[in-house]
């Protein structure tokens, strides 16, 4: 039986973490002696790990160790996030840390492949609003973002009405579909067109021993 | 207006489109390894499905595998753990396994191509991003995440939005010491790590032409670090000839009607392309990195770029903060510590005897530790027939067991401290070759070769 994993992702509220830098990618995010494991479960500890501790396992100054942003929801990025390595062990350990959706300049394409079927919004914003959102939050930390999917923009808040701002947003047609519907999670759709799938299998020239 | 290869292939494997708008890709061959594949196996289990084709899916294991020792139990507790979930599931689901007690085993990227699995015209996907790789053979491949996995477990698709075309023209002839891993340090340096997103590129021109499947092979691989999601290069006499007698290659009359669909699946002549980038090869030098993404890179006897000229100066300062390099400095003459001869990238037959050539009858210079690992059994076999082991241990390199090993860190193969590597191998991110501080250079096999002997970053031409 197919267990679909329904839920609709249309408004993500929460607290920002600024994570300033062009390149982060997937080596960082998740070094690679924790993909040592066959499971998911435990690699929200290890987000970012070795620019979090030194090698004696102190903590050093990271967005991730910062008691401001502790809680944070919503990570605000700049470009090309996510290069690198094709490991879901990058944004599940993303996932697991606390983190709903990502604001960036730009992703990595497997990157935000990745994110999507997670059910990550990895949401796209120009360079001059993500420097002006990253300033919001670095000066007040408590101000709660609203990633609306539906009407594509960000909205920043602090009690008493101070800091309300309305950033654009970019975000796929395909990839708001899915996160409007539910349908995020691919495996479900994929399987509805089965007949079709087995006689695109039958009509395929491949000439190969391995499907004999 | 004709069509490039890349669209055929997709349109070739469309099952349809999907109510997201993206389309479902029907998938020819599936790779696996023992990284990505046990949680996506966990997944299946949760939802009670099968894998639907599983004589389309194969497995290897290289990541975690130690190349000093392979028996078994490793002595890495958890690699240990690792292989066995991969020979479990592999078994519960009915899916061909090539381990480390066969013949056929190495990194997959090397098996796929050397055992005749990946062909042109397919669809290929491994959840690894180097499978790009496989489009050397003029296939369509791309890494994917752990849930597409599972999506190709469970149903042979995935869905995904169909990326542009982007044509890479290389012209001239190349000159002697300068070879593939060169011309795509050199693409990625000039289109940027960025410069690939949303593209596919297709490789061609005279240079590319005149490659050997080898060198193919080399530049498809590394089309992920300039931000393509695949590179292909169209199937020729080249790639044919490759093909020919390979354990799953079709044989007979059926090799010959195999030809006629693989030449018809080739861009035509005038082929549409979404964009088009030349690069003039003739007076390309060897490539160095001398940064902390593939992209920073320059030719051997250029200066390293003066941050007030870089677009990237914040990735650049932080490069040279890590390195501990300056501004205007040339690569050469940089002592090296550690040398790397190995990776999907360059552990094939052709990158050891490129690399031998330069070895042979030299020594490592004093204090480096060297290394040379095959990219699989077969290569490893080769290698040995021809006497290259030999070449490379009398040189003092270490002649080691087939595996990913120092390419990235989840084997014992690592960096120690801030030591500064000479390596055949992909990414020089931060901490890639598994110490926080460690430092890497990239550079094609022969460069390695020529560090490795002079003890510093050399010119390989001064050794020719
Ligand atoms: S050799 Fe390196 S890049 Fe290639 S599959 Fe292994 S770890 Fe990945």
């Amino acid at each position: 039986m197919l267990v679909a994993e329904k839920s609709i992702r249309k408004v993500i509220k929460g607290r920002g973490m600024p994570l300033p830098g062009d390149d982060i990618d997937t080596d960082r995010i998740i070094p690679a002696r924790y993909l040592k494991c066959v499971t998911f479960d435990e690699l929200g500890k290890f987000a970012f790990y070795d620019e979090r501790y030194d090698e004696k396992g102190n903590k050093k100054d990271h967005p991730f160790n910062d008691e401001r942003y502790h809680g944070a929801g919503i990570l605000i990025v700049n470009k090309n996030f996510g290069c690198g390595s094709s490991r879901e062990h990058a944004p599940q350990s993303l996932m697991r840390s606390g983190i709903r959706a990502i604001i960036g300049e730009s992703f990595a394409e497997i990157f935000l492949g990745n994110c999507t079927v997670l059910g990550i919004p990895a949401v796209t914003m120009e360079t001059g609003a993500v420097s002006e959102l990253m300033d919001i939050i670095e000066k007040e930390p408590e101000t709660v973002l609203t990633v609306n999917l539906d009407k594509k923009i960000v909205e920043t808040d602090l009690p008493g009405g101070k800091n309300s701002k309305i950033f654009k947003i970019g975000v796929t047609d395909s990839a708001r579909e899915v996160f409007l519907n539910g349908t995020w999670d691919t495996t479900s759709a994929l399987l509805s067109g089965k007949k079709e799938i087995e006689s695109k299998a039958r009509s395929l020239p491949y000439l190969n021993h391995f499907l004999t | 207006m004709g069509k490039n290869l890349f669209n055929k292939v997709w349109e070739l494997h469309k099952v349809k489109t999907l109510p997201s708008g993206q389309d479902q890709l029907f998938i020819g061959l599936h790779l696996i390894h023992e990284v990505t594949s046990p949680q996506a196996f966990q997944m299946l289990r949760e939802r009670g499905l099968k894998v639907m084709f599983p004589e389309r899916t194969f497995a290897a294991v290289d990541h975690i595998l130690p190349t000093d020792d392979q028996k078994r139990p490793f002595r890495d507790s958890l690699a240990e753990e690792m292989i066995e979930a991969l020979e479990k599931n592999t078994k519960e689901f009915g899916i061909k396994f090539f381990g480390p007690d066969t013949d056929y085993h190495g990194i997959v990227h090397i098996i796929g191509p050397e055992l005749g699995l990946t062909q042109p015209g397919m669809t290929v996907v491994c959840g690894d991003s180097h499978t790009s790789t496989h489009g050397a053979l003029g296939a369509i491949a791309f890494g994917i995440g752990t849930s597409q996995i599972r999506d190709v477990f469970a149903t042979q698709t995935i869905s995904m939005n169909r990326p542009r075309v982007r044509r890479i023209n290389v012209n001239g002839t190349l000159r002697r010491g300068v070879y593939a891993k060169d011309i795509i340090l050199k693409i990625i340096a000039e289109l940027g790590v960025k410069g690939g997103i949303g593209y596919a590129y297709e490789y061609s021109g005279p240079v590319i032409e005149n490659l050997n499947m080898e060198g193919r092979l080399t530049i498809c691989n590394m089309s992920i670090e300039g931000g393509a999601r695949a590179g292909y290069i169209n199937p020729d006499k080249v790639t044919f000839d490759y093909l020919k007698g390979r354990k799953f290659a079709p044989e007979g009359d059926e090799f010959d009607r195999a030809v006629s669909f693989w030449k018809g699946i080739a861009s035509d002549d005038d082929a549409e392309y979404d964009d088009e980038f030349v690069l003039d090869a003739g007076s390309l030098e060897p490539m160095v990195t001398w940064g902390i993404n593939p992209g920073q890179a320059v030719e051997i006897t250029e200066k390293l770029p003066m941050l007030s000229d870089s677009e990237d100066r914040e990735v650049a300062l932080r490069a040279y903060d890590h390195m501990n390099f300056h501004e205007g400095d040339t690569m050469r003459g940089k002592k090296i510590d550690v040398a790397f001869i190995g990776s999907c990238t360059n552990g094939r037959i052709s990158d050891l005897r490129e690399a031998a050539s330069i070895a042979k009858g030299r020594k490592v210079a004093k204090g480096i530790r060297a290394l040379v690992v095959p990219g699989s059994r077969q290569v490893a076999l080769q290698a040995e027939r021809e006497g290259l082991d030999r070449i490379f241990s009398e040189a003092g390199f270490q002649w080691r067991l087939p595996g990913c090993s120092m390419c990235l860190a989840m084997n014992p193969d690592k960096l120690r401290g801030g030591e500064l590597s000479a390596s055949s191998s992909n990414r020089n991110f931060i901490g890639r070759q598994g110490s926080p501080t460690g430092r890497t250079l990239l550079m094609s096999p022969a460069m390695v070769a020529a560090a490795a002997v002079k003890g510093e970053v050399t010119d390989v031409r001064e050794l020719l």
